[in-house]
């Protein structure tokens, strides 16, 4: 590793413009003089991999909502023998994480058979908890899609009175505000309820596999693991089979030109169009509440919010369809292979147990690995596009109420300010005169909004503080990438040149590919992906797949083995390498690359 | 096949006697799908058709054997040359040169290459005795090109059971001299592109799922002579990912030197010096093929291997010589598992001494 270290987080200077920016997230989130001993002396890691823009002040309540609960399962729920939670804070608007370890040995050993009684609980009875855990999911989105957020009347109807209700509609905006939290709290309890065990199994698998074969490709062991059939697949498999279904019908040509709405009504015009959007209607729920980006911003597009994303990948299927390419998974030879490369590494082991072993681990590690791969869509996807979507009804509201100048701008308030607002719309309401509000924050949004324009331009320094010698928490090497080598990398420095034998990053996804590169900073320039070009991005989002079918390979800033990017590119069969760090800033668009993705290296040609 | 020519892919156990030892176990690994050079073998029933047309020379050579007298050396090397010029001088029956004529063709066509440079080995039997292979007894003959060089070695190859040493041999193991059947195995020369060993294992710490490979350009002997630092690819044996990959400078190869049909040592031309000797597809590849030479033979293989530049991809993978790997094949394996009946006491111990996840693939030089 590089020798140094990091600024500490009390070096880091505000922006010009940007002063008073800790006012816009929760107190207890920046760094402080009140914990400066503790803040200053461990090692912080930006998490570019689930927010790496700066943060809203409303969508910061994903972000403390999920460490929190990831923590809480590691300290109080499982006793992880070695992990507390992670802890979290913001700086200039950006995120950093910090893993806690439990370092005292004699409490390590006393979590022990505490996590042995818990987590083996969960392994011996995953398969029921886990059916009760969609359940429960299905439960909370259905109880957050009835939350009524709309106005309040000019007066409470009738039937309040005759039902002798005692209570009017600003209890109900209140407590459903209210409701509302409480259900992204408890969607971010349940996504932590399995996923840390699940990692864990996977983990001790991997651990297994390194130790027999010491040269083992991480593809190989994620290989044995991984599910054919992934509900974070599902869409864009549903996708093609509209595509397909367009053709079949003979109404493909209506989607060559006009927007998806006027697309839709021709569509409407004709049995064939009607039997098309039937089909659609039929998927979008829950299939196209899928998000461009990680899911954790309210800017990320949401396809059924955004037609005109899944209408242009359906061209393009289109056109791939007519072209007489085949785009369907091989299922059953997918499935033939995991077995064959399962069968060969079991067969070279040395005995009788290890073979035994294996068995076992890799049965724990498929049994909790479907939970691994899907929760991402039902959480950060399908669920998050609820409560975003709620919100912006809560944004109509307060617009409505003329405390907004536009419905995003209820994410310019803190998630405890949206509490004081509709106080104040309520309290206006109820004795009959103006709301403070009205006028305070719009003048306040805009401020609010010039604050975050000079974070945004800002570029938050990868790590702060002392670097640990080595990297061995599991998680924070399995979750976000972080390793030795990768530190020793942000610590070299990474100017605006690329070293001479290449970027190097984690070998995520195996092949070779040459190409131009394409480098796209944000999910909404990815329209201007070419057919043949190399994707480099700071990281990538799942809902990309279809643009997987035009591009040769991938190259990102962020993220591991098991990044989404890494998964969905093995998905696709394309060559991907991840966590370069600097790729973004040392490729150029146009530039012909060569990324190697099985030594994780991407060579500058010319 | 027609009685005298059978080609290694049309091998069969039946064969065994009209073929030799050396010809079976060129056709056991071409049939077990191990890219020996492709070639054929002239059966016995060739040898045995030039012998019986000319019984006044069988009754000669018969005569001139039974005065070997195993005491008297240079009176044993002058029988045995007076032997061999005579089996020699019967003329190749005519059904049998056509025979030959036609298979060298179908050779030199299935290499595009005109007079291709073949190995004429001999393939001994008998006919009680299925594997008298007398290694080293007899003669090969290398770079042979064109027929009627193939020809007049084939008639050398058939004399050669009568050196001196193959007749001191069989007169002390009491062998008869005339039960004695010779087969030839003949068979491309391979022109190599790059060449070297592979392990199937990784030498520097057994780890069996690797196949470990050492290359250079040109012919072998570079490589197993240390002469030059060769190229090493690390490939994983079930997914055929190259997990690294190390390109040396590589300053001499040995190749062959068309006028002289003798291998030579040259430098290496400056754009080829670095320039990776195997493509990541080759590598893969030579991987395959070592695999399954491990397969057939049931254990790790120390491997030679070249791409041989007359033949097209694909089919450029050549098996020169398999041994069993010695060094991590004798000591005992460790095994992995941790006496743990319960899986989450695994898991614990996982989570307590975690594997350093280094999930770069790239090790060169770490």
């Amino acid at each position: 590793m590089a020798e140094g270290r990091f600024p500490s987080p009390f070096e880091i200077e505000t922006p010009p413009g940007a002063e008073g920016w800790e006012e816009l997230y929760t107190y207890s989130l920046p760094f402080s003089e009140d914990r400066r001993a503790y803040e200053e002396s461990v090692f912080w890691f930006q998490d570019g991999i689930h927010w790496p823009e700066v943060l809203p002040p409303w969508d910061a309540t994903f972000y403390e909502y999920a460490i929190a609960s990831l923590s809480q399962y590691n300290t109080r729920h499982y006793l992880i023998p070695p992990a507390l939670g992670i802890d979290y804070r913001v700086l200039n608007g950006y995120a950093y994480l910090t893993p806690v370890p439990v370092t005292d040995p004699a409490e390590i050993e006393a979590r022990v058979p505490k996590f042995m009684e818990r987590a083996g609980y969960y392994f011996q009875n995953w398969d029921r908890l886990y059916d009760n855990w969609k359940e429960k999911i299905r439960r909370l989105t259905e109880e957050l899609k009835r939350l009524d957020l709309s106005p309040l009347p000019e007066v409470e109807p009738m039937e309040v009175i005759t039902e002798g209700r005692g209570e009017g509609s600003g209890m109900r905006l209140i407590e459903n505000y209210r409701e509302l939290l409480n259900q992204a709290l408890r969607l971010w309890q349940y996504h932590f309820e399995f996923l840390n065990l699940g990692y864990a199994a996977y983990l001790d698998f991997f651990g297994f596999c390194k130790e027999a074969f010491p040269n083992i490709p991480d593809l190989a062991i994620a290989k044995m693991v991984a599910g054919v059939e992934v509900d974070l697949f599902v869409p864009d498999e549903k996708l093609r089979e509209l595509a397909k279904l367009a053709i079949e019908l003979g109404v493909d040509a209506m989607f060559d030109d006009g927007d998806p709405e006027a697309i839709m009504a021709k569509l409407a015009e004709s049995d064939a169009g009607r039997r098309w959007l039937a089909k659609w209607d039929e998927y979008k729920d829950p299939w196209f509440n899928f998000s461009n980006g990680s899911g954790f911003y309210h800017t990320d597009e949401v396809w059924i919010e955004h037609l005109e994303i899944p209408f242009s990948y359906l061209r393009n299927y289109m056109e791939k369809f007519r072209a007489g390419e085949d785009l369907s998974r091989p299922i059953e030879e997918l499935r033939a292979e995991r077995d064959r490369v399962v069968s060969e590494y079991l067969e070279l082991l040395p005995s009788e147990e290890d073979k035994e072993a294996f068995n076992q681990k890799l049965g724990l590690a498929r049994v909790v690995f479907p939970y691994v791969e899907n929760h991402n869509f039902w959480v950060e996807h399908y669920s998050h596009a609820i409560v975003w979507r709620k919100m912006r009804e809560l944004g109509d509201t307060l617009v409505h109420a003329g405390f907004l100048a536009e419905r995003d701008d209820v994410f310019y308030l803190k998630r405890n300010e949206v509490s004081d607002v509709l106080w104040d719309y309520y309290s206006a309401w109820a004795v009959g005169t103006e709301p403070r509000g009205t006028v305070y924050w719009p003048r306040e949004i805009e401020r609010r909004k010039g604050i975050l324009d000079v974070l945004r331009a800002w570029s938050p320094p990868p790590a702060l503080g002392e670097p640990p010698e080595v990297v061995t928490e599991p998680f924070t090497i399995m979750l976000w990438g972080i390793t030795s080598d990768s530190i020793g990398m942000w610590l070299s420095g990474g100017g605006e040149e690329a070293p001479a034998d290449g970027l190097k990053g984690f070998a995520a996804s195996p092949g070779v590919a040459e190409g131009p590169a394409r480098v796209i900073l944000t999910a909404d320039q990815i329209g201007e992906v070419q057919e043949g070009e190399i994707l480099v991005a700071p990281l990538t989002a799942p809902s990309w797949a279809p643009i997987f079918n035009k591009i040769k390979a991938t190259v990102t800033d962020i993220g591991g083995m098991m990044s989404h990017a890494a998964i969905v590119c093995r998905e696709y069969g394309l060559p991907a390498v991840t966590g370069t760090a600097f790729g973004t800033k040392q490729i150029k668009t146009g530039q012909v690359i060569r990324v190697d993705g099985s030594t994780g290296t991407v060579t500058i040609l010319e | 096949m027609n009685d005298f020519v059978l080609w290694f892919e049309e091998y069969e156990p039946a064969h065994l006697p009209i073929v030799g030892g050396k010809n079976r176990s060129l056709g056991e690994m071409t049939r077990a799908g191990l890219p020996v050079p492709p070639g054929f073998a002239l059966t016995t029933l060739a040898y045995e058709a030039m012998r019986d047309q000319d019984e006044l020379a069988r009754r000669e050579v018969r005569e001139l054997l039974s005065h070997v007298d195993l005491t008297d050396a240079s009176g044993l090397q002058e029988l045995a040359a007076k032997v061999r010029r005579r089996i020699e001088a019967i003329p190749m029956p005519a059904e049998v040169e056509r025979a030959l004529r036609d298979a060298y063709a179908a050779l030199c066509e299935r290499c595009g290459v005109d007079d291709v440079p073949v190995a004429v080995r001999s393939s001994a039997t008998a006919e009680d005795l299925v594997d008298a292979s007398f290694a080293g007894l007899q003669d090969t003959f290398l770079w042979v090109r064109g027929i009627d060089d193939v020809l007049a070695h084939v008639q050398r190859c058939w004399s050669s059971c009568f050196t001196d040493r193959a007749i001191a041999y069989r007169h002390e193991m009491g062998h008869d001299h005339d039960r004695l059947l010779m087969s030839v195995a003949i068979q491309k020369m391979v022109r190599p592109k790059a060449a070297g060993v592979a392990f199937t294992l990784n030498p520097s710490d057994g780890d069996r799922s690797q196949v470990a490979i050492d290359s250079a350009w040109g012919f072998g002997e570079a490589v197993v002579s240390g002469e030059v630092t060769p190229d090493n690819f690390l490939v994983d044996k079930v997914i055929y990912e190259i997990v690294s990959r190390t390109i040396s400078p590589k300053v001499v190869e040995y190749r062959l030197d068309e006028a002289t049909n003798r291998v030579v040592k040259a430098e290496v031309p400056d754009d080829r010096v670095n320039a990776p000797s195997l493509t990541d597809d080759e590598a893969k590849a030579v991987a395959a093929m070592a695999r399954r030479a491990e397969r057939h033979f049931g254990g790790p293989q120390d491997v030679e291997w070249a791409i041989d530049a007359d033949l097209p991809d694909g089919e450029n993978v050549i098996l020169l010589q398999s041994r069993p790997e010695t060094v991590w094949s004798q000591k005992p394996r460790t095994p992995v598992a941790r006496a743990t009946s319960d899986p989450i006491e695994g898991i614990v111990a996982t989570l307590l001494n975690p594997v350093h996840t280094r999930g770069r693939g790239s090790t060169v030089g770490e």
